[in-house]
């Protein structure tokens, strides 16, 4: 047993993080601006960061992942680091030929006080950026929030630098994407266009991280969400931001900046948070809900309908980020199910009261905590109290699962063993469904495992 | 090679060999180009995977999360008791701590943690802002182990502070500084410790057999399957054989000087290789006739059963070619070898830290033609790779889907090999990969290689 160590006294700890359940700023900037088409994220520190990064979305996407680093070396971090950024940008339109080159900073470029805003205004002044080519930024310290912050820092920075507003309000709504998968973008994008509304969703890493095999290695995929619909959407009517924690910042930079109004939502995993998505795309942009999403829809609360016996009572201990957290544990209470411990390593009071609201009205026994020391060995030690019949997080979880011996679903990022979450949603009603379908795998093959002879049953 | 754009400044880095031209020697061991997606990573990631496979000891990663987060248990070096290196420990520094530093949060949570878990020792990484804001790890390292009677080791693993192989150097000074505390009462005169080898998939386990079988003690692995005590007897031994020399060969040279213990490069990859890595500890007893005789009697059972079943992969394989882009240079010496033996030849070879030597040794073993490449990039790999039409991709986790991308066969001869490639059931393993990729039925539904179906 590999976690034998986990003690089940649980005490409070002055510093130390046991197997974190979350990560640091840098790889959500990158994995946000892998979501704009033709664009190179840059990172602006140490190599290791930008490897790092690299490697590990590329072990969740089996997919080449291309990012830029400044390689700083010990001259870069007493005199700074311009000549390095600088010199990078210079590197990459010549060699790698972006049409943007995304740069975010790092532990270290922060630390020393880089100014990327003053570093990139200057190569725009030098000349460095080639006409037409565009170079943003995000500010991601490392030692603040966690992957889930840097992501939403990078989304504001690609809404702030590139939305303008030409005074002529375009008929198209912005649907600002909380952390999600290709696949989850992909439907998002196919159910506005079931409801008839035309939609700038950004970030779009669909047809990036998910690219099919061609025979060639493409720097470039042909996805993401290009530079002119990214302009536009400073002249759409409103923004939808799905996630308060990683999609709103932008939602409000938008606002400020261009005057867009916008309306936050859910992530929408589950019925609840897609029937207010549906609702609040039908209704901003006056469209009416089609057939076939109420029939999508129906056949959600079908199946919710004819397993709740299998479901109802089932104790569940979640792990993950915030804007996906709060509709699942959602969904789970839809469900009949019962949170009992959740956990996410992402920090923020915001975050805290939303869920503690979630709880108090339906599950107010359930554990929760997020933030400092709010990580996965706390999450076993309560598993260990109060045991439960499912888990479910990301890949670090197994060890959980396989210690505790209790079925294992993956959700939220990184999945470094299992394949799928780049191809089948888990958003709308038809991932939804996908959710369930999952969720009943885990249970009902765990209960004819270890279902006695005599008790081991044929239907079910 | 005129067609495919090279980054600039980094001619000097790549060539091609042509016979009878004279060459100027490969620009190697420096730092990338600022702009580069470089495949390289950092010192602490040097020293992180260096250490990494101590399994008695606690691994705390002292700086924002992100480093520790990055580094759990992504290699497969396995161990067969203590488990502790599996874990991730962080002090998850805040923006409080960069500003105030961080050496009381270090403080304790070294002590929680050591009560916690009861190791034999404790590793402190270093990272970039730890030496920035100059937390004194020293001192905190010194008082910790005053206070809890385990060796406290600080590993200077700042990212910035030069390439990979300078974490090799600190996790090494930090092994080095263990290395001479244990008792070596009752180790053999016929002794070996064997450095960087990690035991990814077992890998270990399956050399110190061929060892043991010679009759020859092997005192420790480092690091594979590691154990503190073990490597705080490693002074015991008396010859230290290296196999991954880009990682170990400072610290061979240490032990040389302080201990006087002689070292020889080996290489556990290929029948040629594996063979020779056990005659050549053979040679250094010849005291001991019968320890010869025993490498041998290895070398001839084992090649007995494996020449034959490599001959199914040989015939289907011969005239494919490979391309080679690994971590360390004198891995490519043994896969060049082990290629040729199943009938393919290597037409790009390079790696992300070898050094001149290295390099010049490679351009005598590769054929003509074949392109050589230091600190390579994505855009420069699948040119090569289409240019000189290979048919494998030898590489890391960052390569792989590069070369299916490409429609080509790959085998991970990094971190992430799920079964030995080492010894002679590794070159069996090895082959059995390479034929399962390079002649996989999915390539006939592929576009491949640029091309179109």
């Amino acid at each position: 047993m590999l976690l034998r160590h986990t003690s089940k006294e649980v005490k409070e700890r002055e510093g130390l993080t046991i197997n974190p359940a979350k990560t640091c700023q840098p790889i959500g900037a990158m994995y946000a601006a892998l979501g704009i088409h033709g664009c190179l994220p840059h990172s602006h520190g140490s190599q290791g960061c930008c490897s790092y990064h690299r490697s590990t979305l590329t072990r969740h996407y089996k997919e080449p992942v291309m990012a830029a680093t400044s390689s700083f070396t010990e001259g870069a971090s007493v005199f700074g680091g311009q000549a390095n950024l600088l010199a990078a940008i210079e590197t990459i339109f010549s060699v790698y030929e972006p049409d943007i080159i995304a740069v975010h900073s790092t532990c270290l470029s922060e630390t020393i006080g880089d100014d990327l805003q003053q570093i990139t205004r200057k190569a725009k002044d030098d000349g460095k950026i080639p006409e037409g080519k565009y170079v943003i930024f995000a500010s991601t310290p490392s030692f603040i929030g966690s992957h889930i912050t840097g992501y939403a820092n990078m989304v504001t920075g690609i809404a702030t630098q590139f939305a303008v507003s030409t005074g002529v309000k375009k008929h198209q709504y912005n649907i600002i994407a909380g952390w999600m998968e290709p696949s989850d973008m992909r439907e998002i994008k196919r159910l506005s266009k079931e409801l008839g509304v035309k939609i700038v969703l950004f970030p779009d890493t669909s047809d990036v991280l998910d690219a099919p095999q061609t025979g060639k290695h493409v720097f470039y995929p042909k996805g993401g969400t290009t530079v002119e619909e990214l302009k536009s959407a400073g002249d759409s009517l409103a923004s939808l931001a799905l996630g308060s924690i990683s999609a709103e910042p932008a939602a409000i930079a938008l606002e400020k900046s261009c005057k867009v109004p916008f309306e936050t939502l859910d992530i929408p995993i589950g019925l609840s948070a897609t029937d207010r998505f549906i609702m609040a795309l039908s209704k901003v942009a006056g469209v009416k809900v089609p057939d076939e999403i109420t029939a999508e829809r129906g056949r959600l609360v079908d199946v919710m309908a004819d397993m709740e016996q299998y479901l109802y009572g089932k104790r569940v201990a979640l792990f993950g980020d915030p804007d996906q957290l709060l509709p699942l544990t959602e969904f789970l209470l839809d469900l009949n199910m019962k949170p009992v411990h959740i956990v996410s390593g992402t920090p923020g009071q915001r975050f805290e009261k939303q869920m503690r609201k979630l709880l108090d009205a339906r599950s107010p026994e359930t554990n929760f905590r997020n933030g400092l020391q709010a990580d996965m060995f706390l999450l076993h030690q309560w598993m260990k109290n109060e045991p439960v019949d499912l888990l479910i997080g990301n890949t670090y979880g197994k060890y959980m699962a396989r210690d505790e011996d209790v079925p294992f679903i993956r959700f939220g990022f990184p999945i470094l063993d299992r394949i799928g979450h780049s191809y089948f949603p888990n958003v709308g009603y038809s991932g939804s469904l996908r959710l369930v379908e999952k969720l009943l795998n885990a249970l009902m093959d765990r209960q004819d495992r270890d279902a006695l002879e005599e008790k081991f049953e044929l239907v079910m | 090679m005129e067609q495919i754009t090279i980054l600039e400044g980094r001619q000097k880095q790549i060539f091609e060999k042509k016979n009878g031209v004279t060459q100027p020697d490969i620009a190697c061991d420096t730092s990338s180009l600022s702009g580069s997606v470089s495949q390289r990573a950092c010192v602490f990631c040097g020293s992180r995977v260096v250490l990494y496979p101590v399994a008695d000891a606690i691994h705390l990663v002292h700086g924002p999360i992100g480093c520790a987060a990055y580094t759990w248990d992504i290699r497969g070096a396995v161990s067969s008791g203590p488990e502790l290196h599996r874990l991730s420990f962080s002090t998850d520094l805040q923006e409080m701590d960069v500003i105030y530093g961080g050496e009381k949060k270090l403080y304790h949570s070294l002590i929680e943690l050591i009560e916690q878990y009861k190791p034999k020792a404790a590793f402190i990484y270093s990272t970039c802002i730890v030496g920035l804001i100059g937390d004194d790890i020293e001192a905190v390292c010194k008082k910790v182990a005053k206070e809890t009677g385990i060796p406290v080791l600080p590993v200077h693993s700042e990212g910035f502070k030069g390439t990979k192989k300078d974490g090799y150097k600190a996790a090494c000074h930090a092994l080095m500084k263990l290395i001479g505390t244990g008792s070596i009462d009752e180790i053999s005169k016929y002794s070996i410790n064997i450095l960087g080898e990690f035991n990814l998939a077992g890998e270990a386990w399956i050399i110190r057999k061929y060892y043991e079988k010679m009759g020859i003690e092997v005192v420790s692995t480092l690091t594979g399957d590691g154990r503190i005590d073990a490597v705080r007897r490693a002074h015991g031994a008396t010859l230290n054989v290296v196999q991954c020399s880009g990682s170990m060969t400072w610290l061979a040279k240490e032990m040389e000087e302080k201990y006087g213990i002689p070292y020889i490069r080996v290489s556990y990859f290929g029948i040629e290789d594996m063979s020779k890595s056990l005659y050549d500890v053979a040679k250094h007893f010849p005291d001991r006739p019968d320890i010869m005789d025993a490498a041998k009697q290895v070398v001839s059972e084992e090649v007995k059963t494996l020449y034959p079943s490599l001959q199914k992969f040989k015939k289907a394989l011969t005239g494919k070619k490979a391309a080679i882009y690994v971590g360390g240079a004198f891995k490519t010496f043994s896969l060049i070898k082990a290629l040729r033996s199943i009938g393919m030849s290597v037409v790009l070879a390079g790696s992300q830290t070898g050094n001149k030597d290295d390099y010049a040794r490679l351009k005598e073993m590769c054929d003509e033609g074949t392109v050589i490449v230091d600190d390579s990039n994505p855009v420069e790999l699948s040119k090569f790779i289409l240019e000189k039409e290979a048919d494998l991709l030898i590489g890391g986790v960052k390569e792989r889907p590069i070369a299916f991308k490409l429609g080509i066969g790959f085998c991970d001869h990094n971190h992430e090999r799920k079964i030995p490639l080492a010894g002679f059931i590794g070159m069996y393993n090895f082959a059995l990969e390479v034929y399962q990729s390079v002649m996989s039925p999915v390539w006939q539904f592929a576009p491949r290689k640029g091309g179109t179906l």
